[in-house]
């Protein structure tokens, strides 16, 4: 069923490719035809469930860099559909929104923002979800470390009276573990990742 | 008549219908046998805090019975969960609108010392943002590790010089 | 008197029968005994009737899914308890099938009945609670009591399989952290047999109580169309009118051979959400039995996955390859292939899924977490509108989300 669904999806919308999938069937689209394929899905095809919208990080030098992932379901049928989206490049780059067809992408949206920097435009309320307004940084993005960057706390009174603010967690070295994807034996190996100095970078203060 | 007696005693032949003590010894024993705790149940230990107001670990029998949200009724904030940063500026707010005396149980791993979550966006421990009295260990402790924290509460207030306040010119 | 103080004038008066009002801005929340958790509802009232309600949620935001990042696949588990805390027994499974499906892993039999036992005893465990909580917001603190007192009993259970209480970290990829005790399986047996009353005598607490019902019948109705586009999923769906239950359509984990109902509502408010709750409980322990009947013999975890599942101990201590397989094993984790995979669980609280990106090795590239309270808090605007104060606290709960799932 799901891949009669791909085939017209593909026959409708030229632009559309397959996607390397090990469970649903998946595929990719171009950012700007989303809304239109995510409408065709819904009322012409029984996909009328969106379970998730999220995106994925590929790192700075890979292009494209974001990818905007969509999960469909369909409520009749009871099979899963993926939609992945490349964004534009650029550093914070803009997609269509889908709150039009379905009120609950208002809410994955906004986290997809709030994570990463990816705007949706057609949003009618953009603006951070999880970390508080006013937090200048986006946690998701892969040169983001764990531990986090100094920022100031929204709450102008208590931070006038204790002076607190979000600093960098203690990562004393960890987390310890080994990177993902790596073929290199090397650089395979668990290693600390903490991100103040390693082999490769200059310990802070040193020299 | 004054009796060299330090403990809240009572002793008819002597004393009369007078119950005679240090004021420190009556202040304290009436402070730590009612604490009234703020819950800031923010996470999985509030599941554990539950647990000892319910039935089985019932914390009523230590006088705290009455857990009020209501900072302004309270005695002892317990930090119950994860702090993160959105919400320590709330946490200190609720702080500061207790009333004196106060104190502070940081319950479990995260309010102790944020945990097993080292990440971006979580106070790694609520000591960095109000001063702490008893800190629980354990993800979440076990119901009777926060009464044995209660209980080192009390007597830790037990031991203050709380008349200080009183007798001071 | 200050200097420029003047009684208004009759002027500027409303005209005699009719009132002059301001609308208030309220903040319920974060800390608030009825908002289950750290969530801020932002107010707009008009009197006691709410004209605005803007959840404002990430009060317990953890970083959960950059920690995923930087951690292997079985030390994320403990991770995965934290996120709905009152069922964290069904998260880790929900997470560990999720990881499987990466490696195309089928776990042997015994392996998958563990696992459905012991989500549904978390179901239960999560509904009493989300009861009880609900019995407190409306003013029933005897139901809290009871609920808390059976929750004890599982916690028993619980504690005699995993050693926790309820953070348990229980599954691991292709299998669980250990087999179960001898005569575990006859407890939560005579559990079942004890609970059934007892349930039936706390639910007639509430049931046909005329205040309960006088405070959840017609308020937060959420009709078919509205659950479907919100992405509600789990009870809040299915009072609704949907009869979507993913052990039902997409079954998982052996599902498809216990035999169980699903409670479906008519009229989508407060009420049915509170029945369908109750119902699935009864029906949980339908499954508990026939999962304790069929229970079968055979290995508990995956068999011959060397790169993925730890060798048994004994081999580990005495023979060296099996020590290196578990070096291998315990700090590069789990070899998973390349590719992505998205899977949802039926958990107590509506559809969990993890959107898995893998790179290969042993930590994955991306981990989305798709939480089902994060959903079912998204339709709160549209519910609390022309509601009543003490509605909103019991569209609150009859919705029973976990900040901690909201959030992650």
């Amino acid at each position: 069923m799901s891949a009669e669904t791909v085939a017209a999806i593909k026959a409708s919308f030229p632009r559309v490719t397959d996607r390397p999938s090990l469970d649903h069937p998946a595929f990719n689209a171009p950012a700007d035809d989303v809304p239109e394929i995510l409408r065709a899905l819904r009322d012409g095809h029984s996909f009328d469930f969106l379970a998730d919208v999220t995106a994925i990080d590929w790192a700075q030098g890979a292009n494209p860099r974001f990818t905007v992932v969509y999960h469909l379901f369909s409520t009749v049928t009871h099979e899963y559909l993926r939609v992945a989206a490349d964004c534009p490049p650029g550093a914070e780059p803009e997609v269509p929104s889908v709150t039009a067809l379905w009120p609950g992408a208002n809410w994955h949206e906004r986290e997809v923002y709030d994570m990463f920097g990816i705007r949706f435009s057609g949003h009618p309320d953009l603006r951070r979800i999880l970390m508080w307004d006013g937090y200048p940084h986006f946690p998701l993005r892969k040169e983001f470390p764990l531990a986090g960057i100094e920022a100031p706390l929204a709450d102008a009174d208590v931070v006038s009276e204790t002076g607190v603010s979000a600093k960098p967690a203690p990562m004393a070295g960890g987390p310890f573990v080994a990177s993902s994807g790596e073929m290199n034996l090397t650089e395979a190996e668990p290693r600390a990742k903490d991100e103040s100095w390693t082999e490769r970078r200059e310990k802070p203060g040193a020299d | 008549m004054v009796t060299a007696n330090t403990e809240l005693s009572y002793n008819s032949k002597i004393e009369g219908e007078v119950v005679v003590s240090r004021a420190d010894a009556v202040i304290n024993w009436v402070r730590s046998n009612s604490m009234w705790p703020m819950p800031m149940g923010l996470a999985c230990c509030a599941i554990e805090l539950m647990a000892v107001a319910s039935s089985r670990f019932d914390i009523a029998r230590f006088g705290a019975e009455v857990m009020r949200f209501s900072p302004r009724q309270s005695d002892v904030m317990i930090v119950s969960g994860t702090v993160t940063y959105k919400m320590a500026t709330a946490l200190r707010r609720i702080y500061d609108q207790m009333a004196e005396p106060k104190w502070v149980i940081a319950m479990g791993a995260c309010a102790s010392t944020g945990g097993m979550y080292r990440s971006y966006a979580v106070l790694q421990g609520v000591d960095r943002i109000v001063p702490v009295d008893v800190y629980v260990s354990g993800c979440p402790p076990r119901p009777e590790a926060l009464i044995d924290a209660l209980v080192k509460l009390q007597d830790k207030v037990k031991r203050e010089r709380s008349a200080r306040g009183l007798f001071s010119t | 008197m200050p200097a420029d103080f003047a009684y208004p004038d009759a002027a500027s008066r409303a005209a005699p029968g009719e009132f002059e009002t301001e609308k208030m801005s309220l903040s319920m929340g974060p800390s608030h005994p009825s908002t289950h958790g750290v969530l801020r509802v932002q107010m707009e009232l008009d009197g006691e009737v709410v004209t605005k309600a803007q959840p404002v949620i990430g009060y317990l935001h953890r970083g959960d899914e950059k920690i995923a990042e930087n951690m292997t696949y079985n030390q994320f588990v403990p991770y995965t308890d934290r996120l709905d805390y009152l069922a964290p027994l069904a998260n880790n499974m929900a997470y560990a099938i999720a990881v499987e499906r990466l490696a195309k892993l089928e776990v042997p039999a015994r392996c998958q009945a563990i696992r459905v036992i012991t989500a549904e005893m978390a179901r239960i465990s999560a509904h009493l609670m989300g009861l009880g909580a609900y019995g407190i917001d409306v003013g029933a603190w005897t139901v809290f009591m009871y609920t808390f007192n059976e929750r004890e009993k599982l916690y028993r259970l619980f504690e005699e399989l995993t050693g926790a209480r309820f953070t348990t970290s229980y599954a691991r990829i292709g299998g669980l952290a250990r087999d179960v005790p001898e005569g575990w399986t006859g407890r939560v047996g005579a559990f079942c047999d004890q609970f059934l009353p007892i349930l039936e005598e706390i639910l007639s607490l509430l049931t046909r109580n005329k205040i309960f019902m006088d405070r959840t019948t017609g308020i937060g109705v959420i009709s078919r169309e509205d659950a479907i586009a919100y992405g509600l999923t789990g009870p809040n769906l299915r009072g609704s009118g949907v009869p979507l239950d993913l052990r039902k359509d997409r079954p998982y984990s052996g599902y498809e051979q216990y035999d169980f109902d699903v409670p479906v509502g008519t009229q989508g408010d407060c009420y049915d959400r509170y029945l369908v709750r109750g119902e699935e409980m009864r029906q949980s322990v339908r499954i508990l039995r026939q999962a304790i009947a069929k229970f079968p013999e055979g290995p508990w975890h995956v068999v011959g996955a060397r790169k993925i599942f730890a060798p048994p101990k004994e081999k580990i201590l005495t023979s060296m390859e099996e020590l290196i397989q578990n070096f291998m094993l315990v700090t590069e984790g789990p070899q998973m292939p390349a590719g992505e995979v998205y899977f949802e669980a039926e958990n107590p609280k509506g559809a969990l899924g993890f959107f898995v990106v893998s790179k290969g090795g042993g930590v994955p590239w991306r981990l989305k977490i798709r939480s089902p309270s994060f959903c079912n808090l998204s339709i709160l605007p549209k519910l609390c509108v022309g509601a009543m104060i003490s509605d909103v606290v019991s569209i609150l709960g009859s919705l029973d989300f976990v900040m901690g799932e909201c959030d992650r």
